[in-house]
Parts: C-alpha cells; structure tokens; sequence
C-alpha cells in the first residue's frame, strides 16, 4: 500500500446519507493492511512529544513500532501498561487537541494517526481473544478498596489497584456499568455490546467486582463502606452530576428535554431501536442547544430518529467545544449549525406541546476570564425557528448527594470535591477523580484521574 | 436477587408485594422511594416504599397498574424475582428530622388519595412508632378501591374516609372531607397529602386558603432517579427543582402543578400503544388508528 508521508491513512466510514438512518458504527476502523501502512508513518522518536499529549502518557513509539512488525499482542501489552479503555479512547479521544496535537508529524503534514492504529489495536487484540494480564508476580495485599461509580475514572482506578493486588469492588448506581460510555456517548460512536462491555469485563477479568443498583450516599453510605464493609479506602469516581437549563420561558413544556434524558434513554434504555419499552420523542423538527459533545451527540440522534435537526449555538464555529470529527460528521449528516445565535423563549401550543424556538442573534465582543471572547446579543434580531423539540447541552452542576452525606468531604465552589496532589479529598482514605472533580471533562482525563488515584491509594494503604 | 416473597391484590388493579431488597430495606426512610426493573429489557420503575424490613431484608410495594410496565409487573408471582430493584431514593420526609417533642406538640393531617395510601402508611407508622399521634384523611372513588384500611387504622389517632360517590365515610372527595372536619371547629397546624396530582392541586389549595402549611410528594417521570437526566424536573417557587433528588417531597403551596401534570402527559400516546400491544398481543394490530 502506498503511503504519502504527509497525510494519514484514510479510514473508511459509513456513507453519510446512509448511516443518518441507522445506528451503526460510524468509523469502521483501519484494516490491518492499513494500519500497517499507517505505522510506517511514525519516526519512533528518542524523546516522543507525543506521549506528553495523553493525559496516561501511553508509549505511543513502542506500541507503534511493535505493531509495524506485525505484533499486536506486543502493542496490546504496551497500550495496557498505561490504559485498560484502549477501544474506548481509540475511538472517543479528542486526539487532534492530545496526543496527535504533539507528534511530531504534524508539524509539515497530518499527525500519524494515533487513535485509529490505537483502537485497530484494541480490536484486534479482542478479537484474538488477547485480554490484559495480572502481573505474574502479583502479591495479594489483603485489603480492600470500594470505588463509586463504574464510568471511565471508576472502571481505571478499580483495574490498576487489582494488578496492585488489592480486593476491589464497584458499586454503582444504574443497573448497568460504563457511565457516560453506556448512558451518553451514542452507539454509532462507541458500540455498547462490542467495545464497552468487552472493556469492562476485561476490568472484571482481573478480579474486580462490580455490584449495580448501589447508590452511595443512599443504600450505603461511606462511613459504612469503612465502619461495616471493612473498606480501607474509597474512590469517589461518581460523574458530572444534573443538567442545567436555559431558565428562559417555556423551558417546561412538552418536547424540552435535557441531552442526558435524550440520550439516556436512547442508549441506557435502548429507545432508538422500535422493540424498546422505554419511549422516546421522535421529533420532526429539533433544536439542539449547545456546542459540545454532547449537543452533537444529542444531535445526531434526533437526526437519526428521523428529524431535521438545527444546533443553535451562542458562539462562533471556531469555539465550538466539541471534537472537530464530530462537527464534520454532523455537518455531513445534515444538520444545520445556527451559530452566533441563542434561544430566548420557547413557544408552544394550546395543549403545551413545542411549536418552536425564538432565538436572537449575537456577536463576539471582548475575551471573557476565559479567554474566550464572550457573546452580546443584538438588539431587535429575534426570529423563530419552528421545531416541535427542544433538547437543552449545557453542562452540568454536580450532584450533592455524595457531599451532603459524607462528613468531612469539602467541595469547591462549582461544587466539585477538592483533592491534593495524590487525588486525596480532605477526608482521610478517601480519593476521588474524574468529572466528579474537574466538571465535565473527557474520558481520558478521567481515566488519569483514576490512575493516579490508585497509586495514591497505593501509598496511603501502604502507611495505614 | 431480588425475589417476591409475597403479593397481594388489595383492590382492583392494586397489588402489594413484598420483596427482597437488603440495600434497601437497611436504610429506607418514611418519604423515600425505590426504582424497579422487572426483567432485563424492563423500564426504571420508580415506587414509594410502603414499608420495610430492615432485619429480614425486606421491603413492601402497593402499585397501581397504569400502563404496560406496571402491568408486567403485577404479573410476576411469588418465587420469581425482579430483574433490579435500588434505592432508597429522594430524601426522607423532614418530619423525620423534627425533634419528636416538637412533632408531638403539633397537630398533623395525613391526606391520602388512592394508591397514595401506600407512601402515607410509611409516614404514620413510623410517627406511630415514635409515639406520635396524627389524624388522616383517606379518599378512594369508591369503597372498593380503599386499600390497607386495617393497616391505617392501627396507626392513626382518627381516620377518616372519603368517597367521591358516598359508598363509605364522607360523601366527597378528600376536600370536602377536609373543609368538613374544619367546620366542625377541628384544626391542624401541619398537612401532608399524597395522591394524584390532580387531588394535591385541589387539596393545596383548600390547606391554603385554611392557612395551613402543606406538604406533597410529586410522583413525576423519572429515568434513572439519581439525579443525572434532568426528566424529573418541576417549578417550586419558579425555580426548577429535581424530584429524585431535591424532593419527591415539596411545600405543596409553592408546587406548579399545572405544569407538573401537563408533564406527566409526555409519553401518553406511545405508552398507550405499548400497553395495548401487552394486552391485546398479537390482536392488535396497530392499523384501525385509535393509537396512533
Ligand atoms: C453525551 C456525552 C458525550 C461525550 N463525548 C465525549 C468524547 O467524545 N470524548 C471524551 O473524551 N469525552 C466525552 N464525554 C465526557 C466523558 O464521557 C466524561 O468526561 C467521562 O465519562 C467522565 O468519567 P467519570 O468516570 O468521571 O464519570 P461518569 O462516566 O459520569 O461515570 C460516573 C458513574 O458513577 C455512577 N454514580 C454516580 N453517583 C453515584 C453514587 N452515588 N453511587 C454509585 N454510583 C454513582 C454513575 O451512575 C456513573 O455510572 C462525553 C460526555 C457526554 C455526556
Ligand atoms: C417518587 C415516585 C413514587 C411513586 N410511588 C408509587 C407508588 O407507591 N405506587 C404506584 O402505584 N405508583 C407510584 N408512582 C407512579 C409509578 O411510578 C407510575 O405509575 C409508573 O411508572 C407507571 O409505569 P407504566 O409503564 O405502568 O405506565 P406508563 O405506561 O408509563 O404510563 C401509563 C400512564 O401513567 C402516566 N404516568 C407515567 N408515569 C407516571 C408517574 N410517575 N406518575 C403518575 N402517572 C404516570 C402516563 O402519563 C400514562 O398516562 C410513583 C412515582 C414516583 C416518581
Ligand atoms: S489515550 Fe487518547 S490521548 Fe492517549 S494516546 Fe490514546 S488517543 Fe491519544
Ligand atoms: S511524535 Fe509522532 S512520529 Fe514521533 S513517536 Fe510520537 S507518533 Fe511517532
Ligand atoms: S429522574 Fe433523572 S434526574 Fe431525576
């Protein structure tokens, strides 16, 4: 296969007219033959910028460099070294800001195409029946760790202590494990069955165990985990907590729906597919409000149960949040992006119902604390979109529960819990990582997150 | 897992059930709620515990069947198990917070409506078992559809009933019941009333006008009722509050019950389908446009 050393591998995807139908994987993935041509990309540098980028720092030449001999199982072993979610961030990590933002590839041409040959990896390794491995020499330490919460910093955090040789056990809050991966990220970016439950049984195939239908706080609560479970120490890896609304009139009506309750039922429950229980709307017309990864997801998912769906968005493409893929792929599939725009009242009809959206224009003035430049609506440039669903993407506020019901455990003022430098809360013995500390983040900051959380439940389990 | 141990059908189209649920049964607090899956495909179920167990590990459910899950649900028997049941949800009642001198020296009115009689046991048994004494207002169409009565009676100072059709107690409904008793030169200083909204909007409006202070719990949709999708959400006091996790309880008289129950209408239609469909198999065949 011939390569210009320019320019990625292309990868296949589903036609764009066809896959706004169905609920298939977008991206089908390299082949081998691609892959390797792919590999023979990277210069296998002394000192990888790359490896600066992600955020587990994985040895991106050394799995690169066995996979161009042709070894995967080499590559899997590597990649595990440092992450247990492989096929999961091949496929969701937002590379071009990460790791291909650093290669050093990328600076004449396009990056070596870390996520792909990643999640090719990964994929191939499951197929092979290849699973990550218990150190040989693995001691048991005889004590045991709770973790809350099975999302991405939980399900890291659990994998990492037991290759450490401690007993751990998950307790999480819905009836299935995954968090954002099974209840937000949508099926035609990242498929439940084939990736998420094959990751987290790998996580089991280490020894942790999981137990559903438990939420801390409620049907146990911290103190118990320490006083009756005989828990040395917790990890709270519990997620970014309740949507947040608009607050502008008509927001209660009938066809608002927050993107969690959009897509949790589309993905948690199943509703996209006609033989689910749980319903869903199916609108003609939608309005996603928001910029992020989950306003596009929303999107796209409304798109594919049949709507013609508009983003309207206050800022300008250039600060849209979310992952420039997922942008393209949206355009692709037809949704229309409202930009420089903002919902200002929702309008409905004698029975309650949506009808549609009024919106007003805005223009970027002078850069916020941010450093974003920051929106001012335009005076009098209000018109309506017609829709009959709104579904509101912005953002989250953390949910107190944990908080209120753990003495000790202080939060900042967003709400997220405060720790120091080895993930420690200022309880003692209790950690915590992922967006239930930074706010909505990604997966791969999470899976950090609960990395390091491990050694420093490590550490501290090592002195008491 | 989560089996039944024992079920009951208290009226028409009301079952109770007691099931095993240790996680549950170990903390649940009079106000709180559980979410029930029957079967793997199954929807989150959410119901009031009713009353619990905390030694055997068991919990009590009394539901009414509305729509095609709660349906499926009354068709499981005892030896067979739900597929998941977790909790307890939402926050105990904030009776159970008061000093019990405090809940003593006040005079309290329970308002139950229907199945609403369930999530009211809760409350006034463990008043009762705390030495507090209070009165209740028990309302029901009709005789037949008055459940637990013997159960109320046991843990009430004095129980009224009402039926909207005379049939047994008070000829009215819970309102006219109330505004009865007031006449009468009876008096309360606290009232909880729990039912269908349609009677919290009218009975809050009558504790209002009367002066008062009145509290609800809103039995809204939910998915997953722990506080991350945002379905549950209302207007209490202009602001949008979650019941999973800020409630189910509320001040009934800051409560926006007209839009609370024009939300509860959201999946009527596709609801409706799905229980015809359960009800009618393959008899229904979706084409005669009724449904749809
Ligand atoms: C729609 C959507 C799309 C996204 N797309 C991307 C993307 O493309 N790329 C990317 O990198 N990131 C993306 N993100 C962000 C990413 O998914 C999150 O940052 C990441 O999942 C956070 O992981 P976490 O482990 O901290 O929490 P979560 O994944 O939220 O998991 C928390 C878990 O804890 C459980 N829990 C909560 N409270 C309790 C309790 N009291 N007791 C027991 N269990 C509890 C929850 O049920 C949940 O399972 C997306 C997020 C969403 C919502
Ligand atoms: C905190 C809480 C506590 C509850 N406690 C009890 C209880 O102890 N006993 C009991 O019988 N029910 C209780 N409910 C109501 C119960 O959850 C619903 O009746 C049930 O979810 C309906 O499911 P279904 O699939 O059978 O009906 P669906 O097919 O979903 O709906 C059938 C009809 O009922 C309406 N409906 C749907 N959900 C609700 C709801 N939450 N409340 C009222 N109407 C609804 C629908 O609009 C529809 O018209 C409680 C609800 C909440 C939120
Ligand atoms: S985990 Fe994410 S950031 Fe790290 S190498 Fe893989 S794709 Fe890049
Ligand atoms: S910076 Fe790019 S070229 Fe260098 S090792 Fe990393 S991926 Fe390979
Ligand atoms: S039911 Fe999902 S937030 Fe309350």
């Amino acid at each position: 296969m011939e390569v210009d050393v320019l320019k990625k591998v292309p990868v296949a995807e589903q036609d764009p007219d066809i896959r706004a139908t169905n609920f298939e994987e977008v991206n089908l993935g390299y082949t081998k033959e691609e892959a390797l041509a792919e590999a023979t990309r990277c210069l296998n540098c002394k000192n990888a910028q790359c490896m600066q980028g992600c955020p587990v720092s994985i040895n991106i030449p050394g799995f690169i460099a066995k996979l161009k001999d042709g070894d995967v199982e080499g590559a899997y072993d590597v990649i595990s070294l440092s992450s247990s979610l492989p096929a999961v961030c091949g496929r969701v990590c937002p590379q071009e800001t990460q790791c291909e933002a650093k290669c050093i590839r990328g600076i004449k041409g396009e990056a070596v195409s870390i996520g792909r040959l990643e999640r090719f990896v990964a994929d191939t390794a499951k197929d092979m029946g290849i699973k990550p491995k218990l150190p040989a020499d693995l001691v048991k330490k005889g004590k045991k760790v709770a973790v809350i919460g099975a999302g991405p910093s939980g399900l890291t955090c659990a994998g990492d202590l037991a290759k450490m040789g401690y007993d751990v056990t998950i307790f999480e809050a819905l009836h299935k494990a995954g968090g954002v991966l099974v209840y937000g990220i949508p099926e035609f970016r990242l498929p439940k069955e084939k990736v998420v439950a094959k990751e987290i049984g790998n996580v089991k195939e280490l020894g942790v165990k999981i137990v559903t239908d438990a939420v801390i706080g409620r049907s146990l609560t911290i103190d118990d985990l320490f006083e009756k479970e005989g828990f040395s120490a917790v990890f709270i890896g519990s997620g970014a907590g309740l949507p947040r609304f608009m607050n502008i009139p008509g927001e209660q009506a009938l066809g608002v729906f927050s993107a969690n309750e959009y897509l949790t039922r589309s993905n948690l429950m199943g509703a996209f597919s006609p033989d689910s229980r749980t319903p869903i709307m199916r609108a003609k017309k939608a309005v996603v409000v928001g910029g992020g990864n989950v306003a596009m997801d929303a999107a796209r998912t409304a798109r594919r149960l049949g709507a013609e769906v508009h983003i309207v968005y206050r800022r300008s493409e250039e600060e849209l949040p979310a992952r420039k893929e997922e942008v393209h792929h949206a355009k692709e599939e037809g949704i229309v992006f409202d930009l420089l725009t903002n919902p200002t009242e929702i309008i409905t009809d004698e029975n309650g119902w949506v009808k549609g959206c009024t919106c007003i224009r805005m223009e970027l003035g002078e850069p916020d604390a941010s450093g974003r430049r920051s929106p001012v609506a335009v005076e009098g440039s209000e018109f309506t979109i017609d829709c009959d669903a709104v579904i509101m993407a912005l953002g989250t506020s953390p949910n107190p529960l944990i908080k209120t019901t753990t003495a000790g455990l202080e939060v900042n003022k967003r709400g997220g819990i405060i720790v120091n430098e080895s993930e420690m809360t200022t309880r003692e013995g209790v950690f915590a990582g992922g967006d239930a500390v930074t706010g909505a983040a990604t997966v791969i900051l999470a899976m950090g997150a609960g990395k390091s959380a491990a050694k420093g439940i490590d550490e501290y389990l090592k002195n008491h | 897992m989560f089996e039944i141990v024992s079920k009951t059908k208290l009226a028409d189209r009301v079952w109770r059930m007691d099931v095993v649920a240790p996680l549950v049964a170990g903390k649940a607090m009079p106000g709180q709620f559980l979410i029930i899956r029957v079967d793997k495909d199954g929807e989150r179920i959410p119901l009031t515990v009713c009353d619990f167990d905390r030694e055997k590990g068991i919990v009590t459910i009394v539901f009414q069947t509305v729509g095609a899950e709660t349906e499926r649900m009354s068709r499981v028997n005892v030896g067979e198990c739900f597929a998941d049941v977790v909790g307890p949800l939402g926050r105990p009642s904030d009776l159970v917070d008061l000093p019990i001198e405090e809940l003593k020296a006040k005079k309290i009115l329970f308002i139950a409506g229907g199945v609403g009689t369930a999530p009211v046991y809760n409350q006034l048994k463990w008043l009762y078992d705390n030495g507090v004494k209070v009165d209740c207002i028990q309302g029901a169409r009709t005789k037949d559809l008055l459940i637990l009565e013997d159960e109320m009676k046991a843990v009430t100072e004095n129980l009224y009933f009402a039926t909207d059709d005379g049939s047994y107690g008070i000829h009215g409904n819970v309102c006219v019941a109330l505004q009865k008793l007031w006449d009468e030169g009876v008096r309360y200083d606290h009232c909880v009333v729990i039912g269908p909204v349609i009677m919290m909007k009218f009975a809050c409006q009558l504790t209002k006008q009367l002066g008062i202070p009145t509290v609800v719990s809103m039995n809204t949709i939910m998915v997953d009722g722990t506080g991350m999708c945002g379905a549950c959400r209302l207007l209490v006091g202009g602001q949008v509050r979650f019941a999973c996790v800020d409630g189910p309880e509320f001040d009934g008289h800051a409560v926006d019950f007209d839009q609370a129950l024009q939300r509860s209408r959201l999946y009527k239609t596709q609801e409706g389908e799905l229980m015809l469909r359960l009800t009618e198999g393959d008899t229904h065949s979706g084409n005669c446009g009724v449904c749809s």
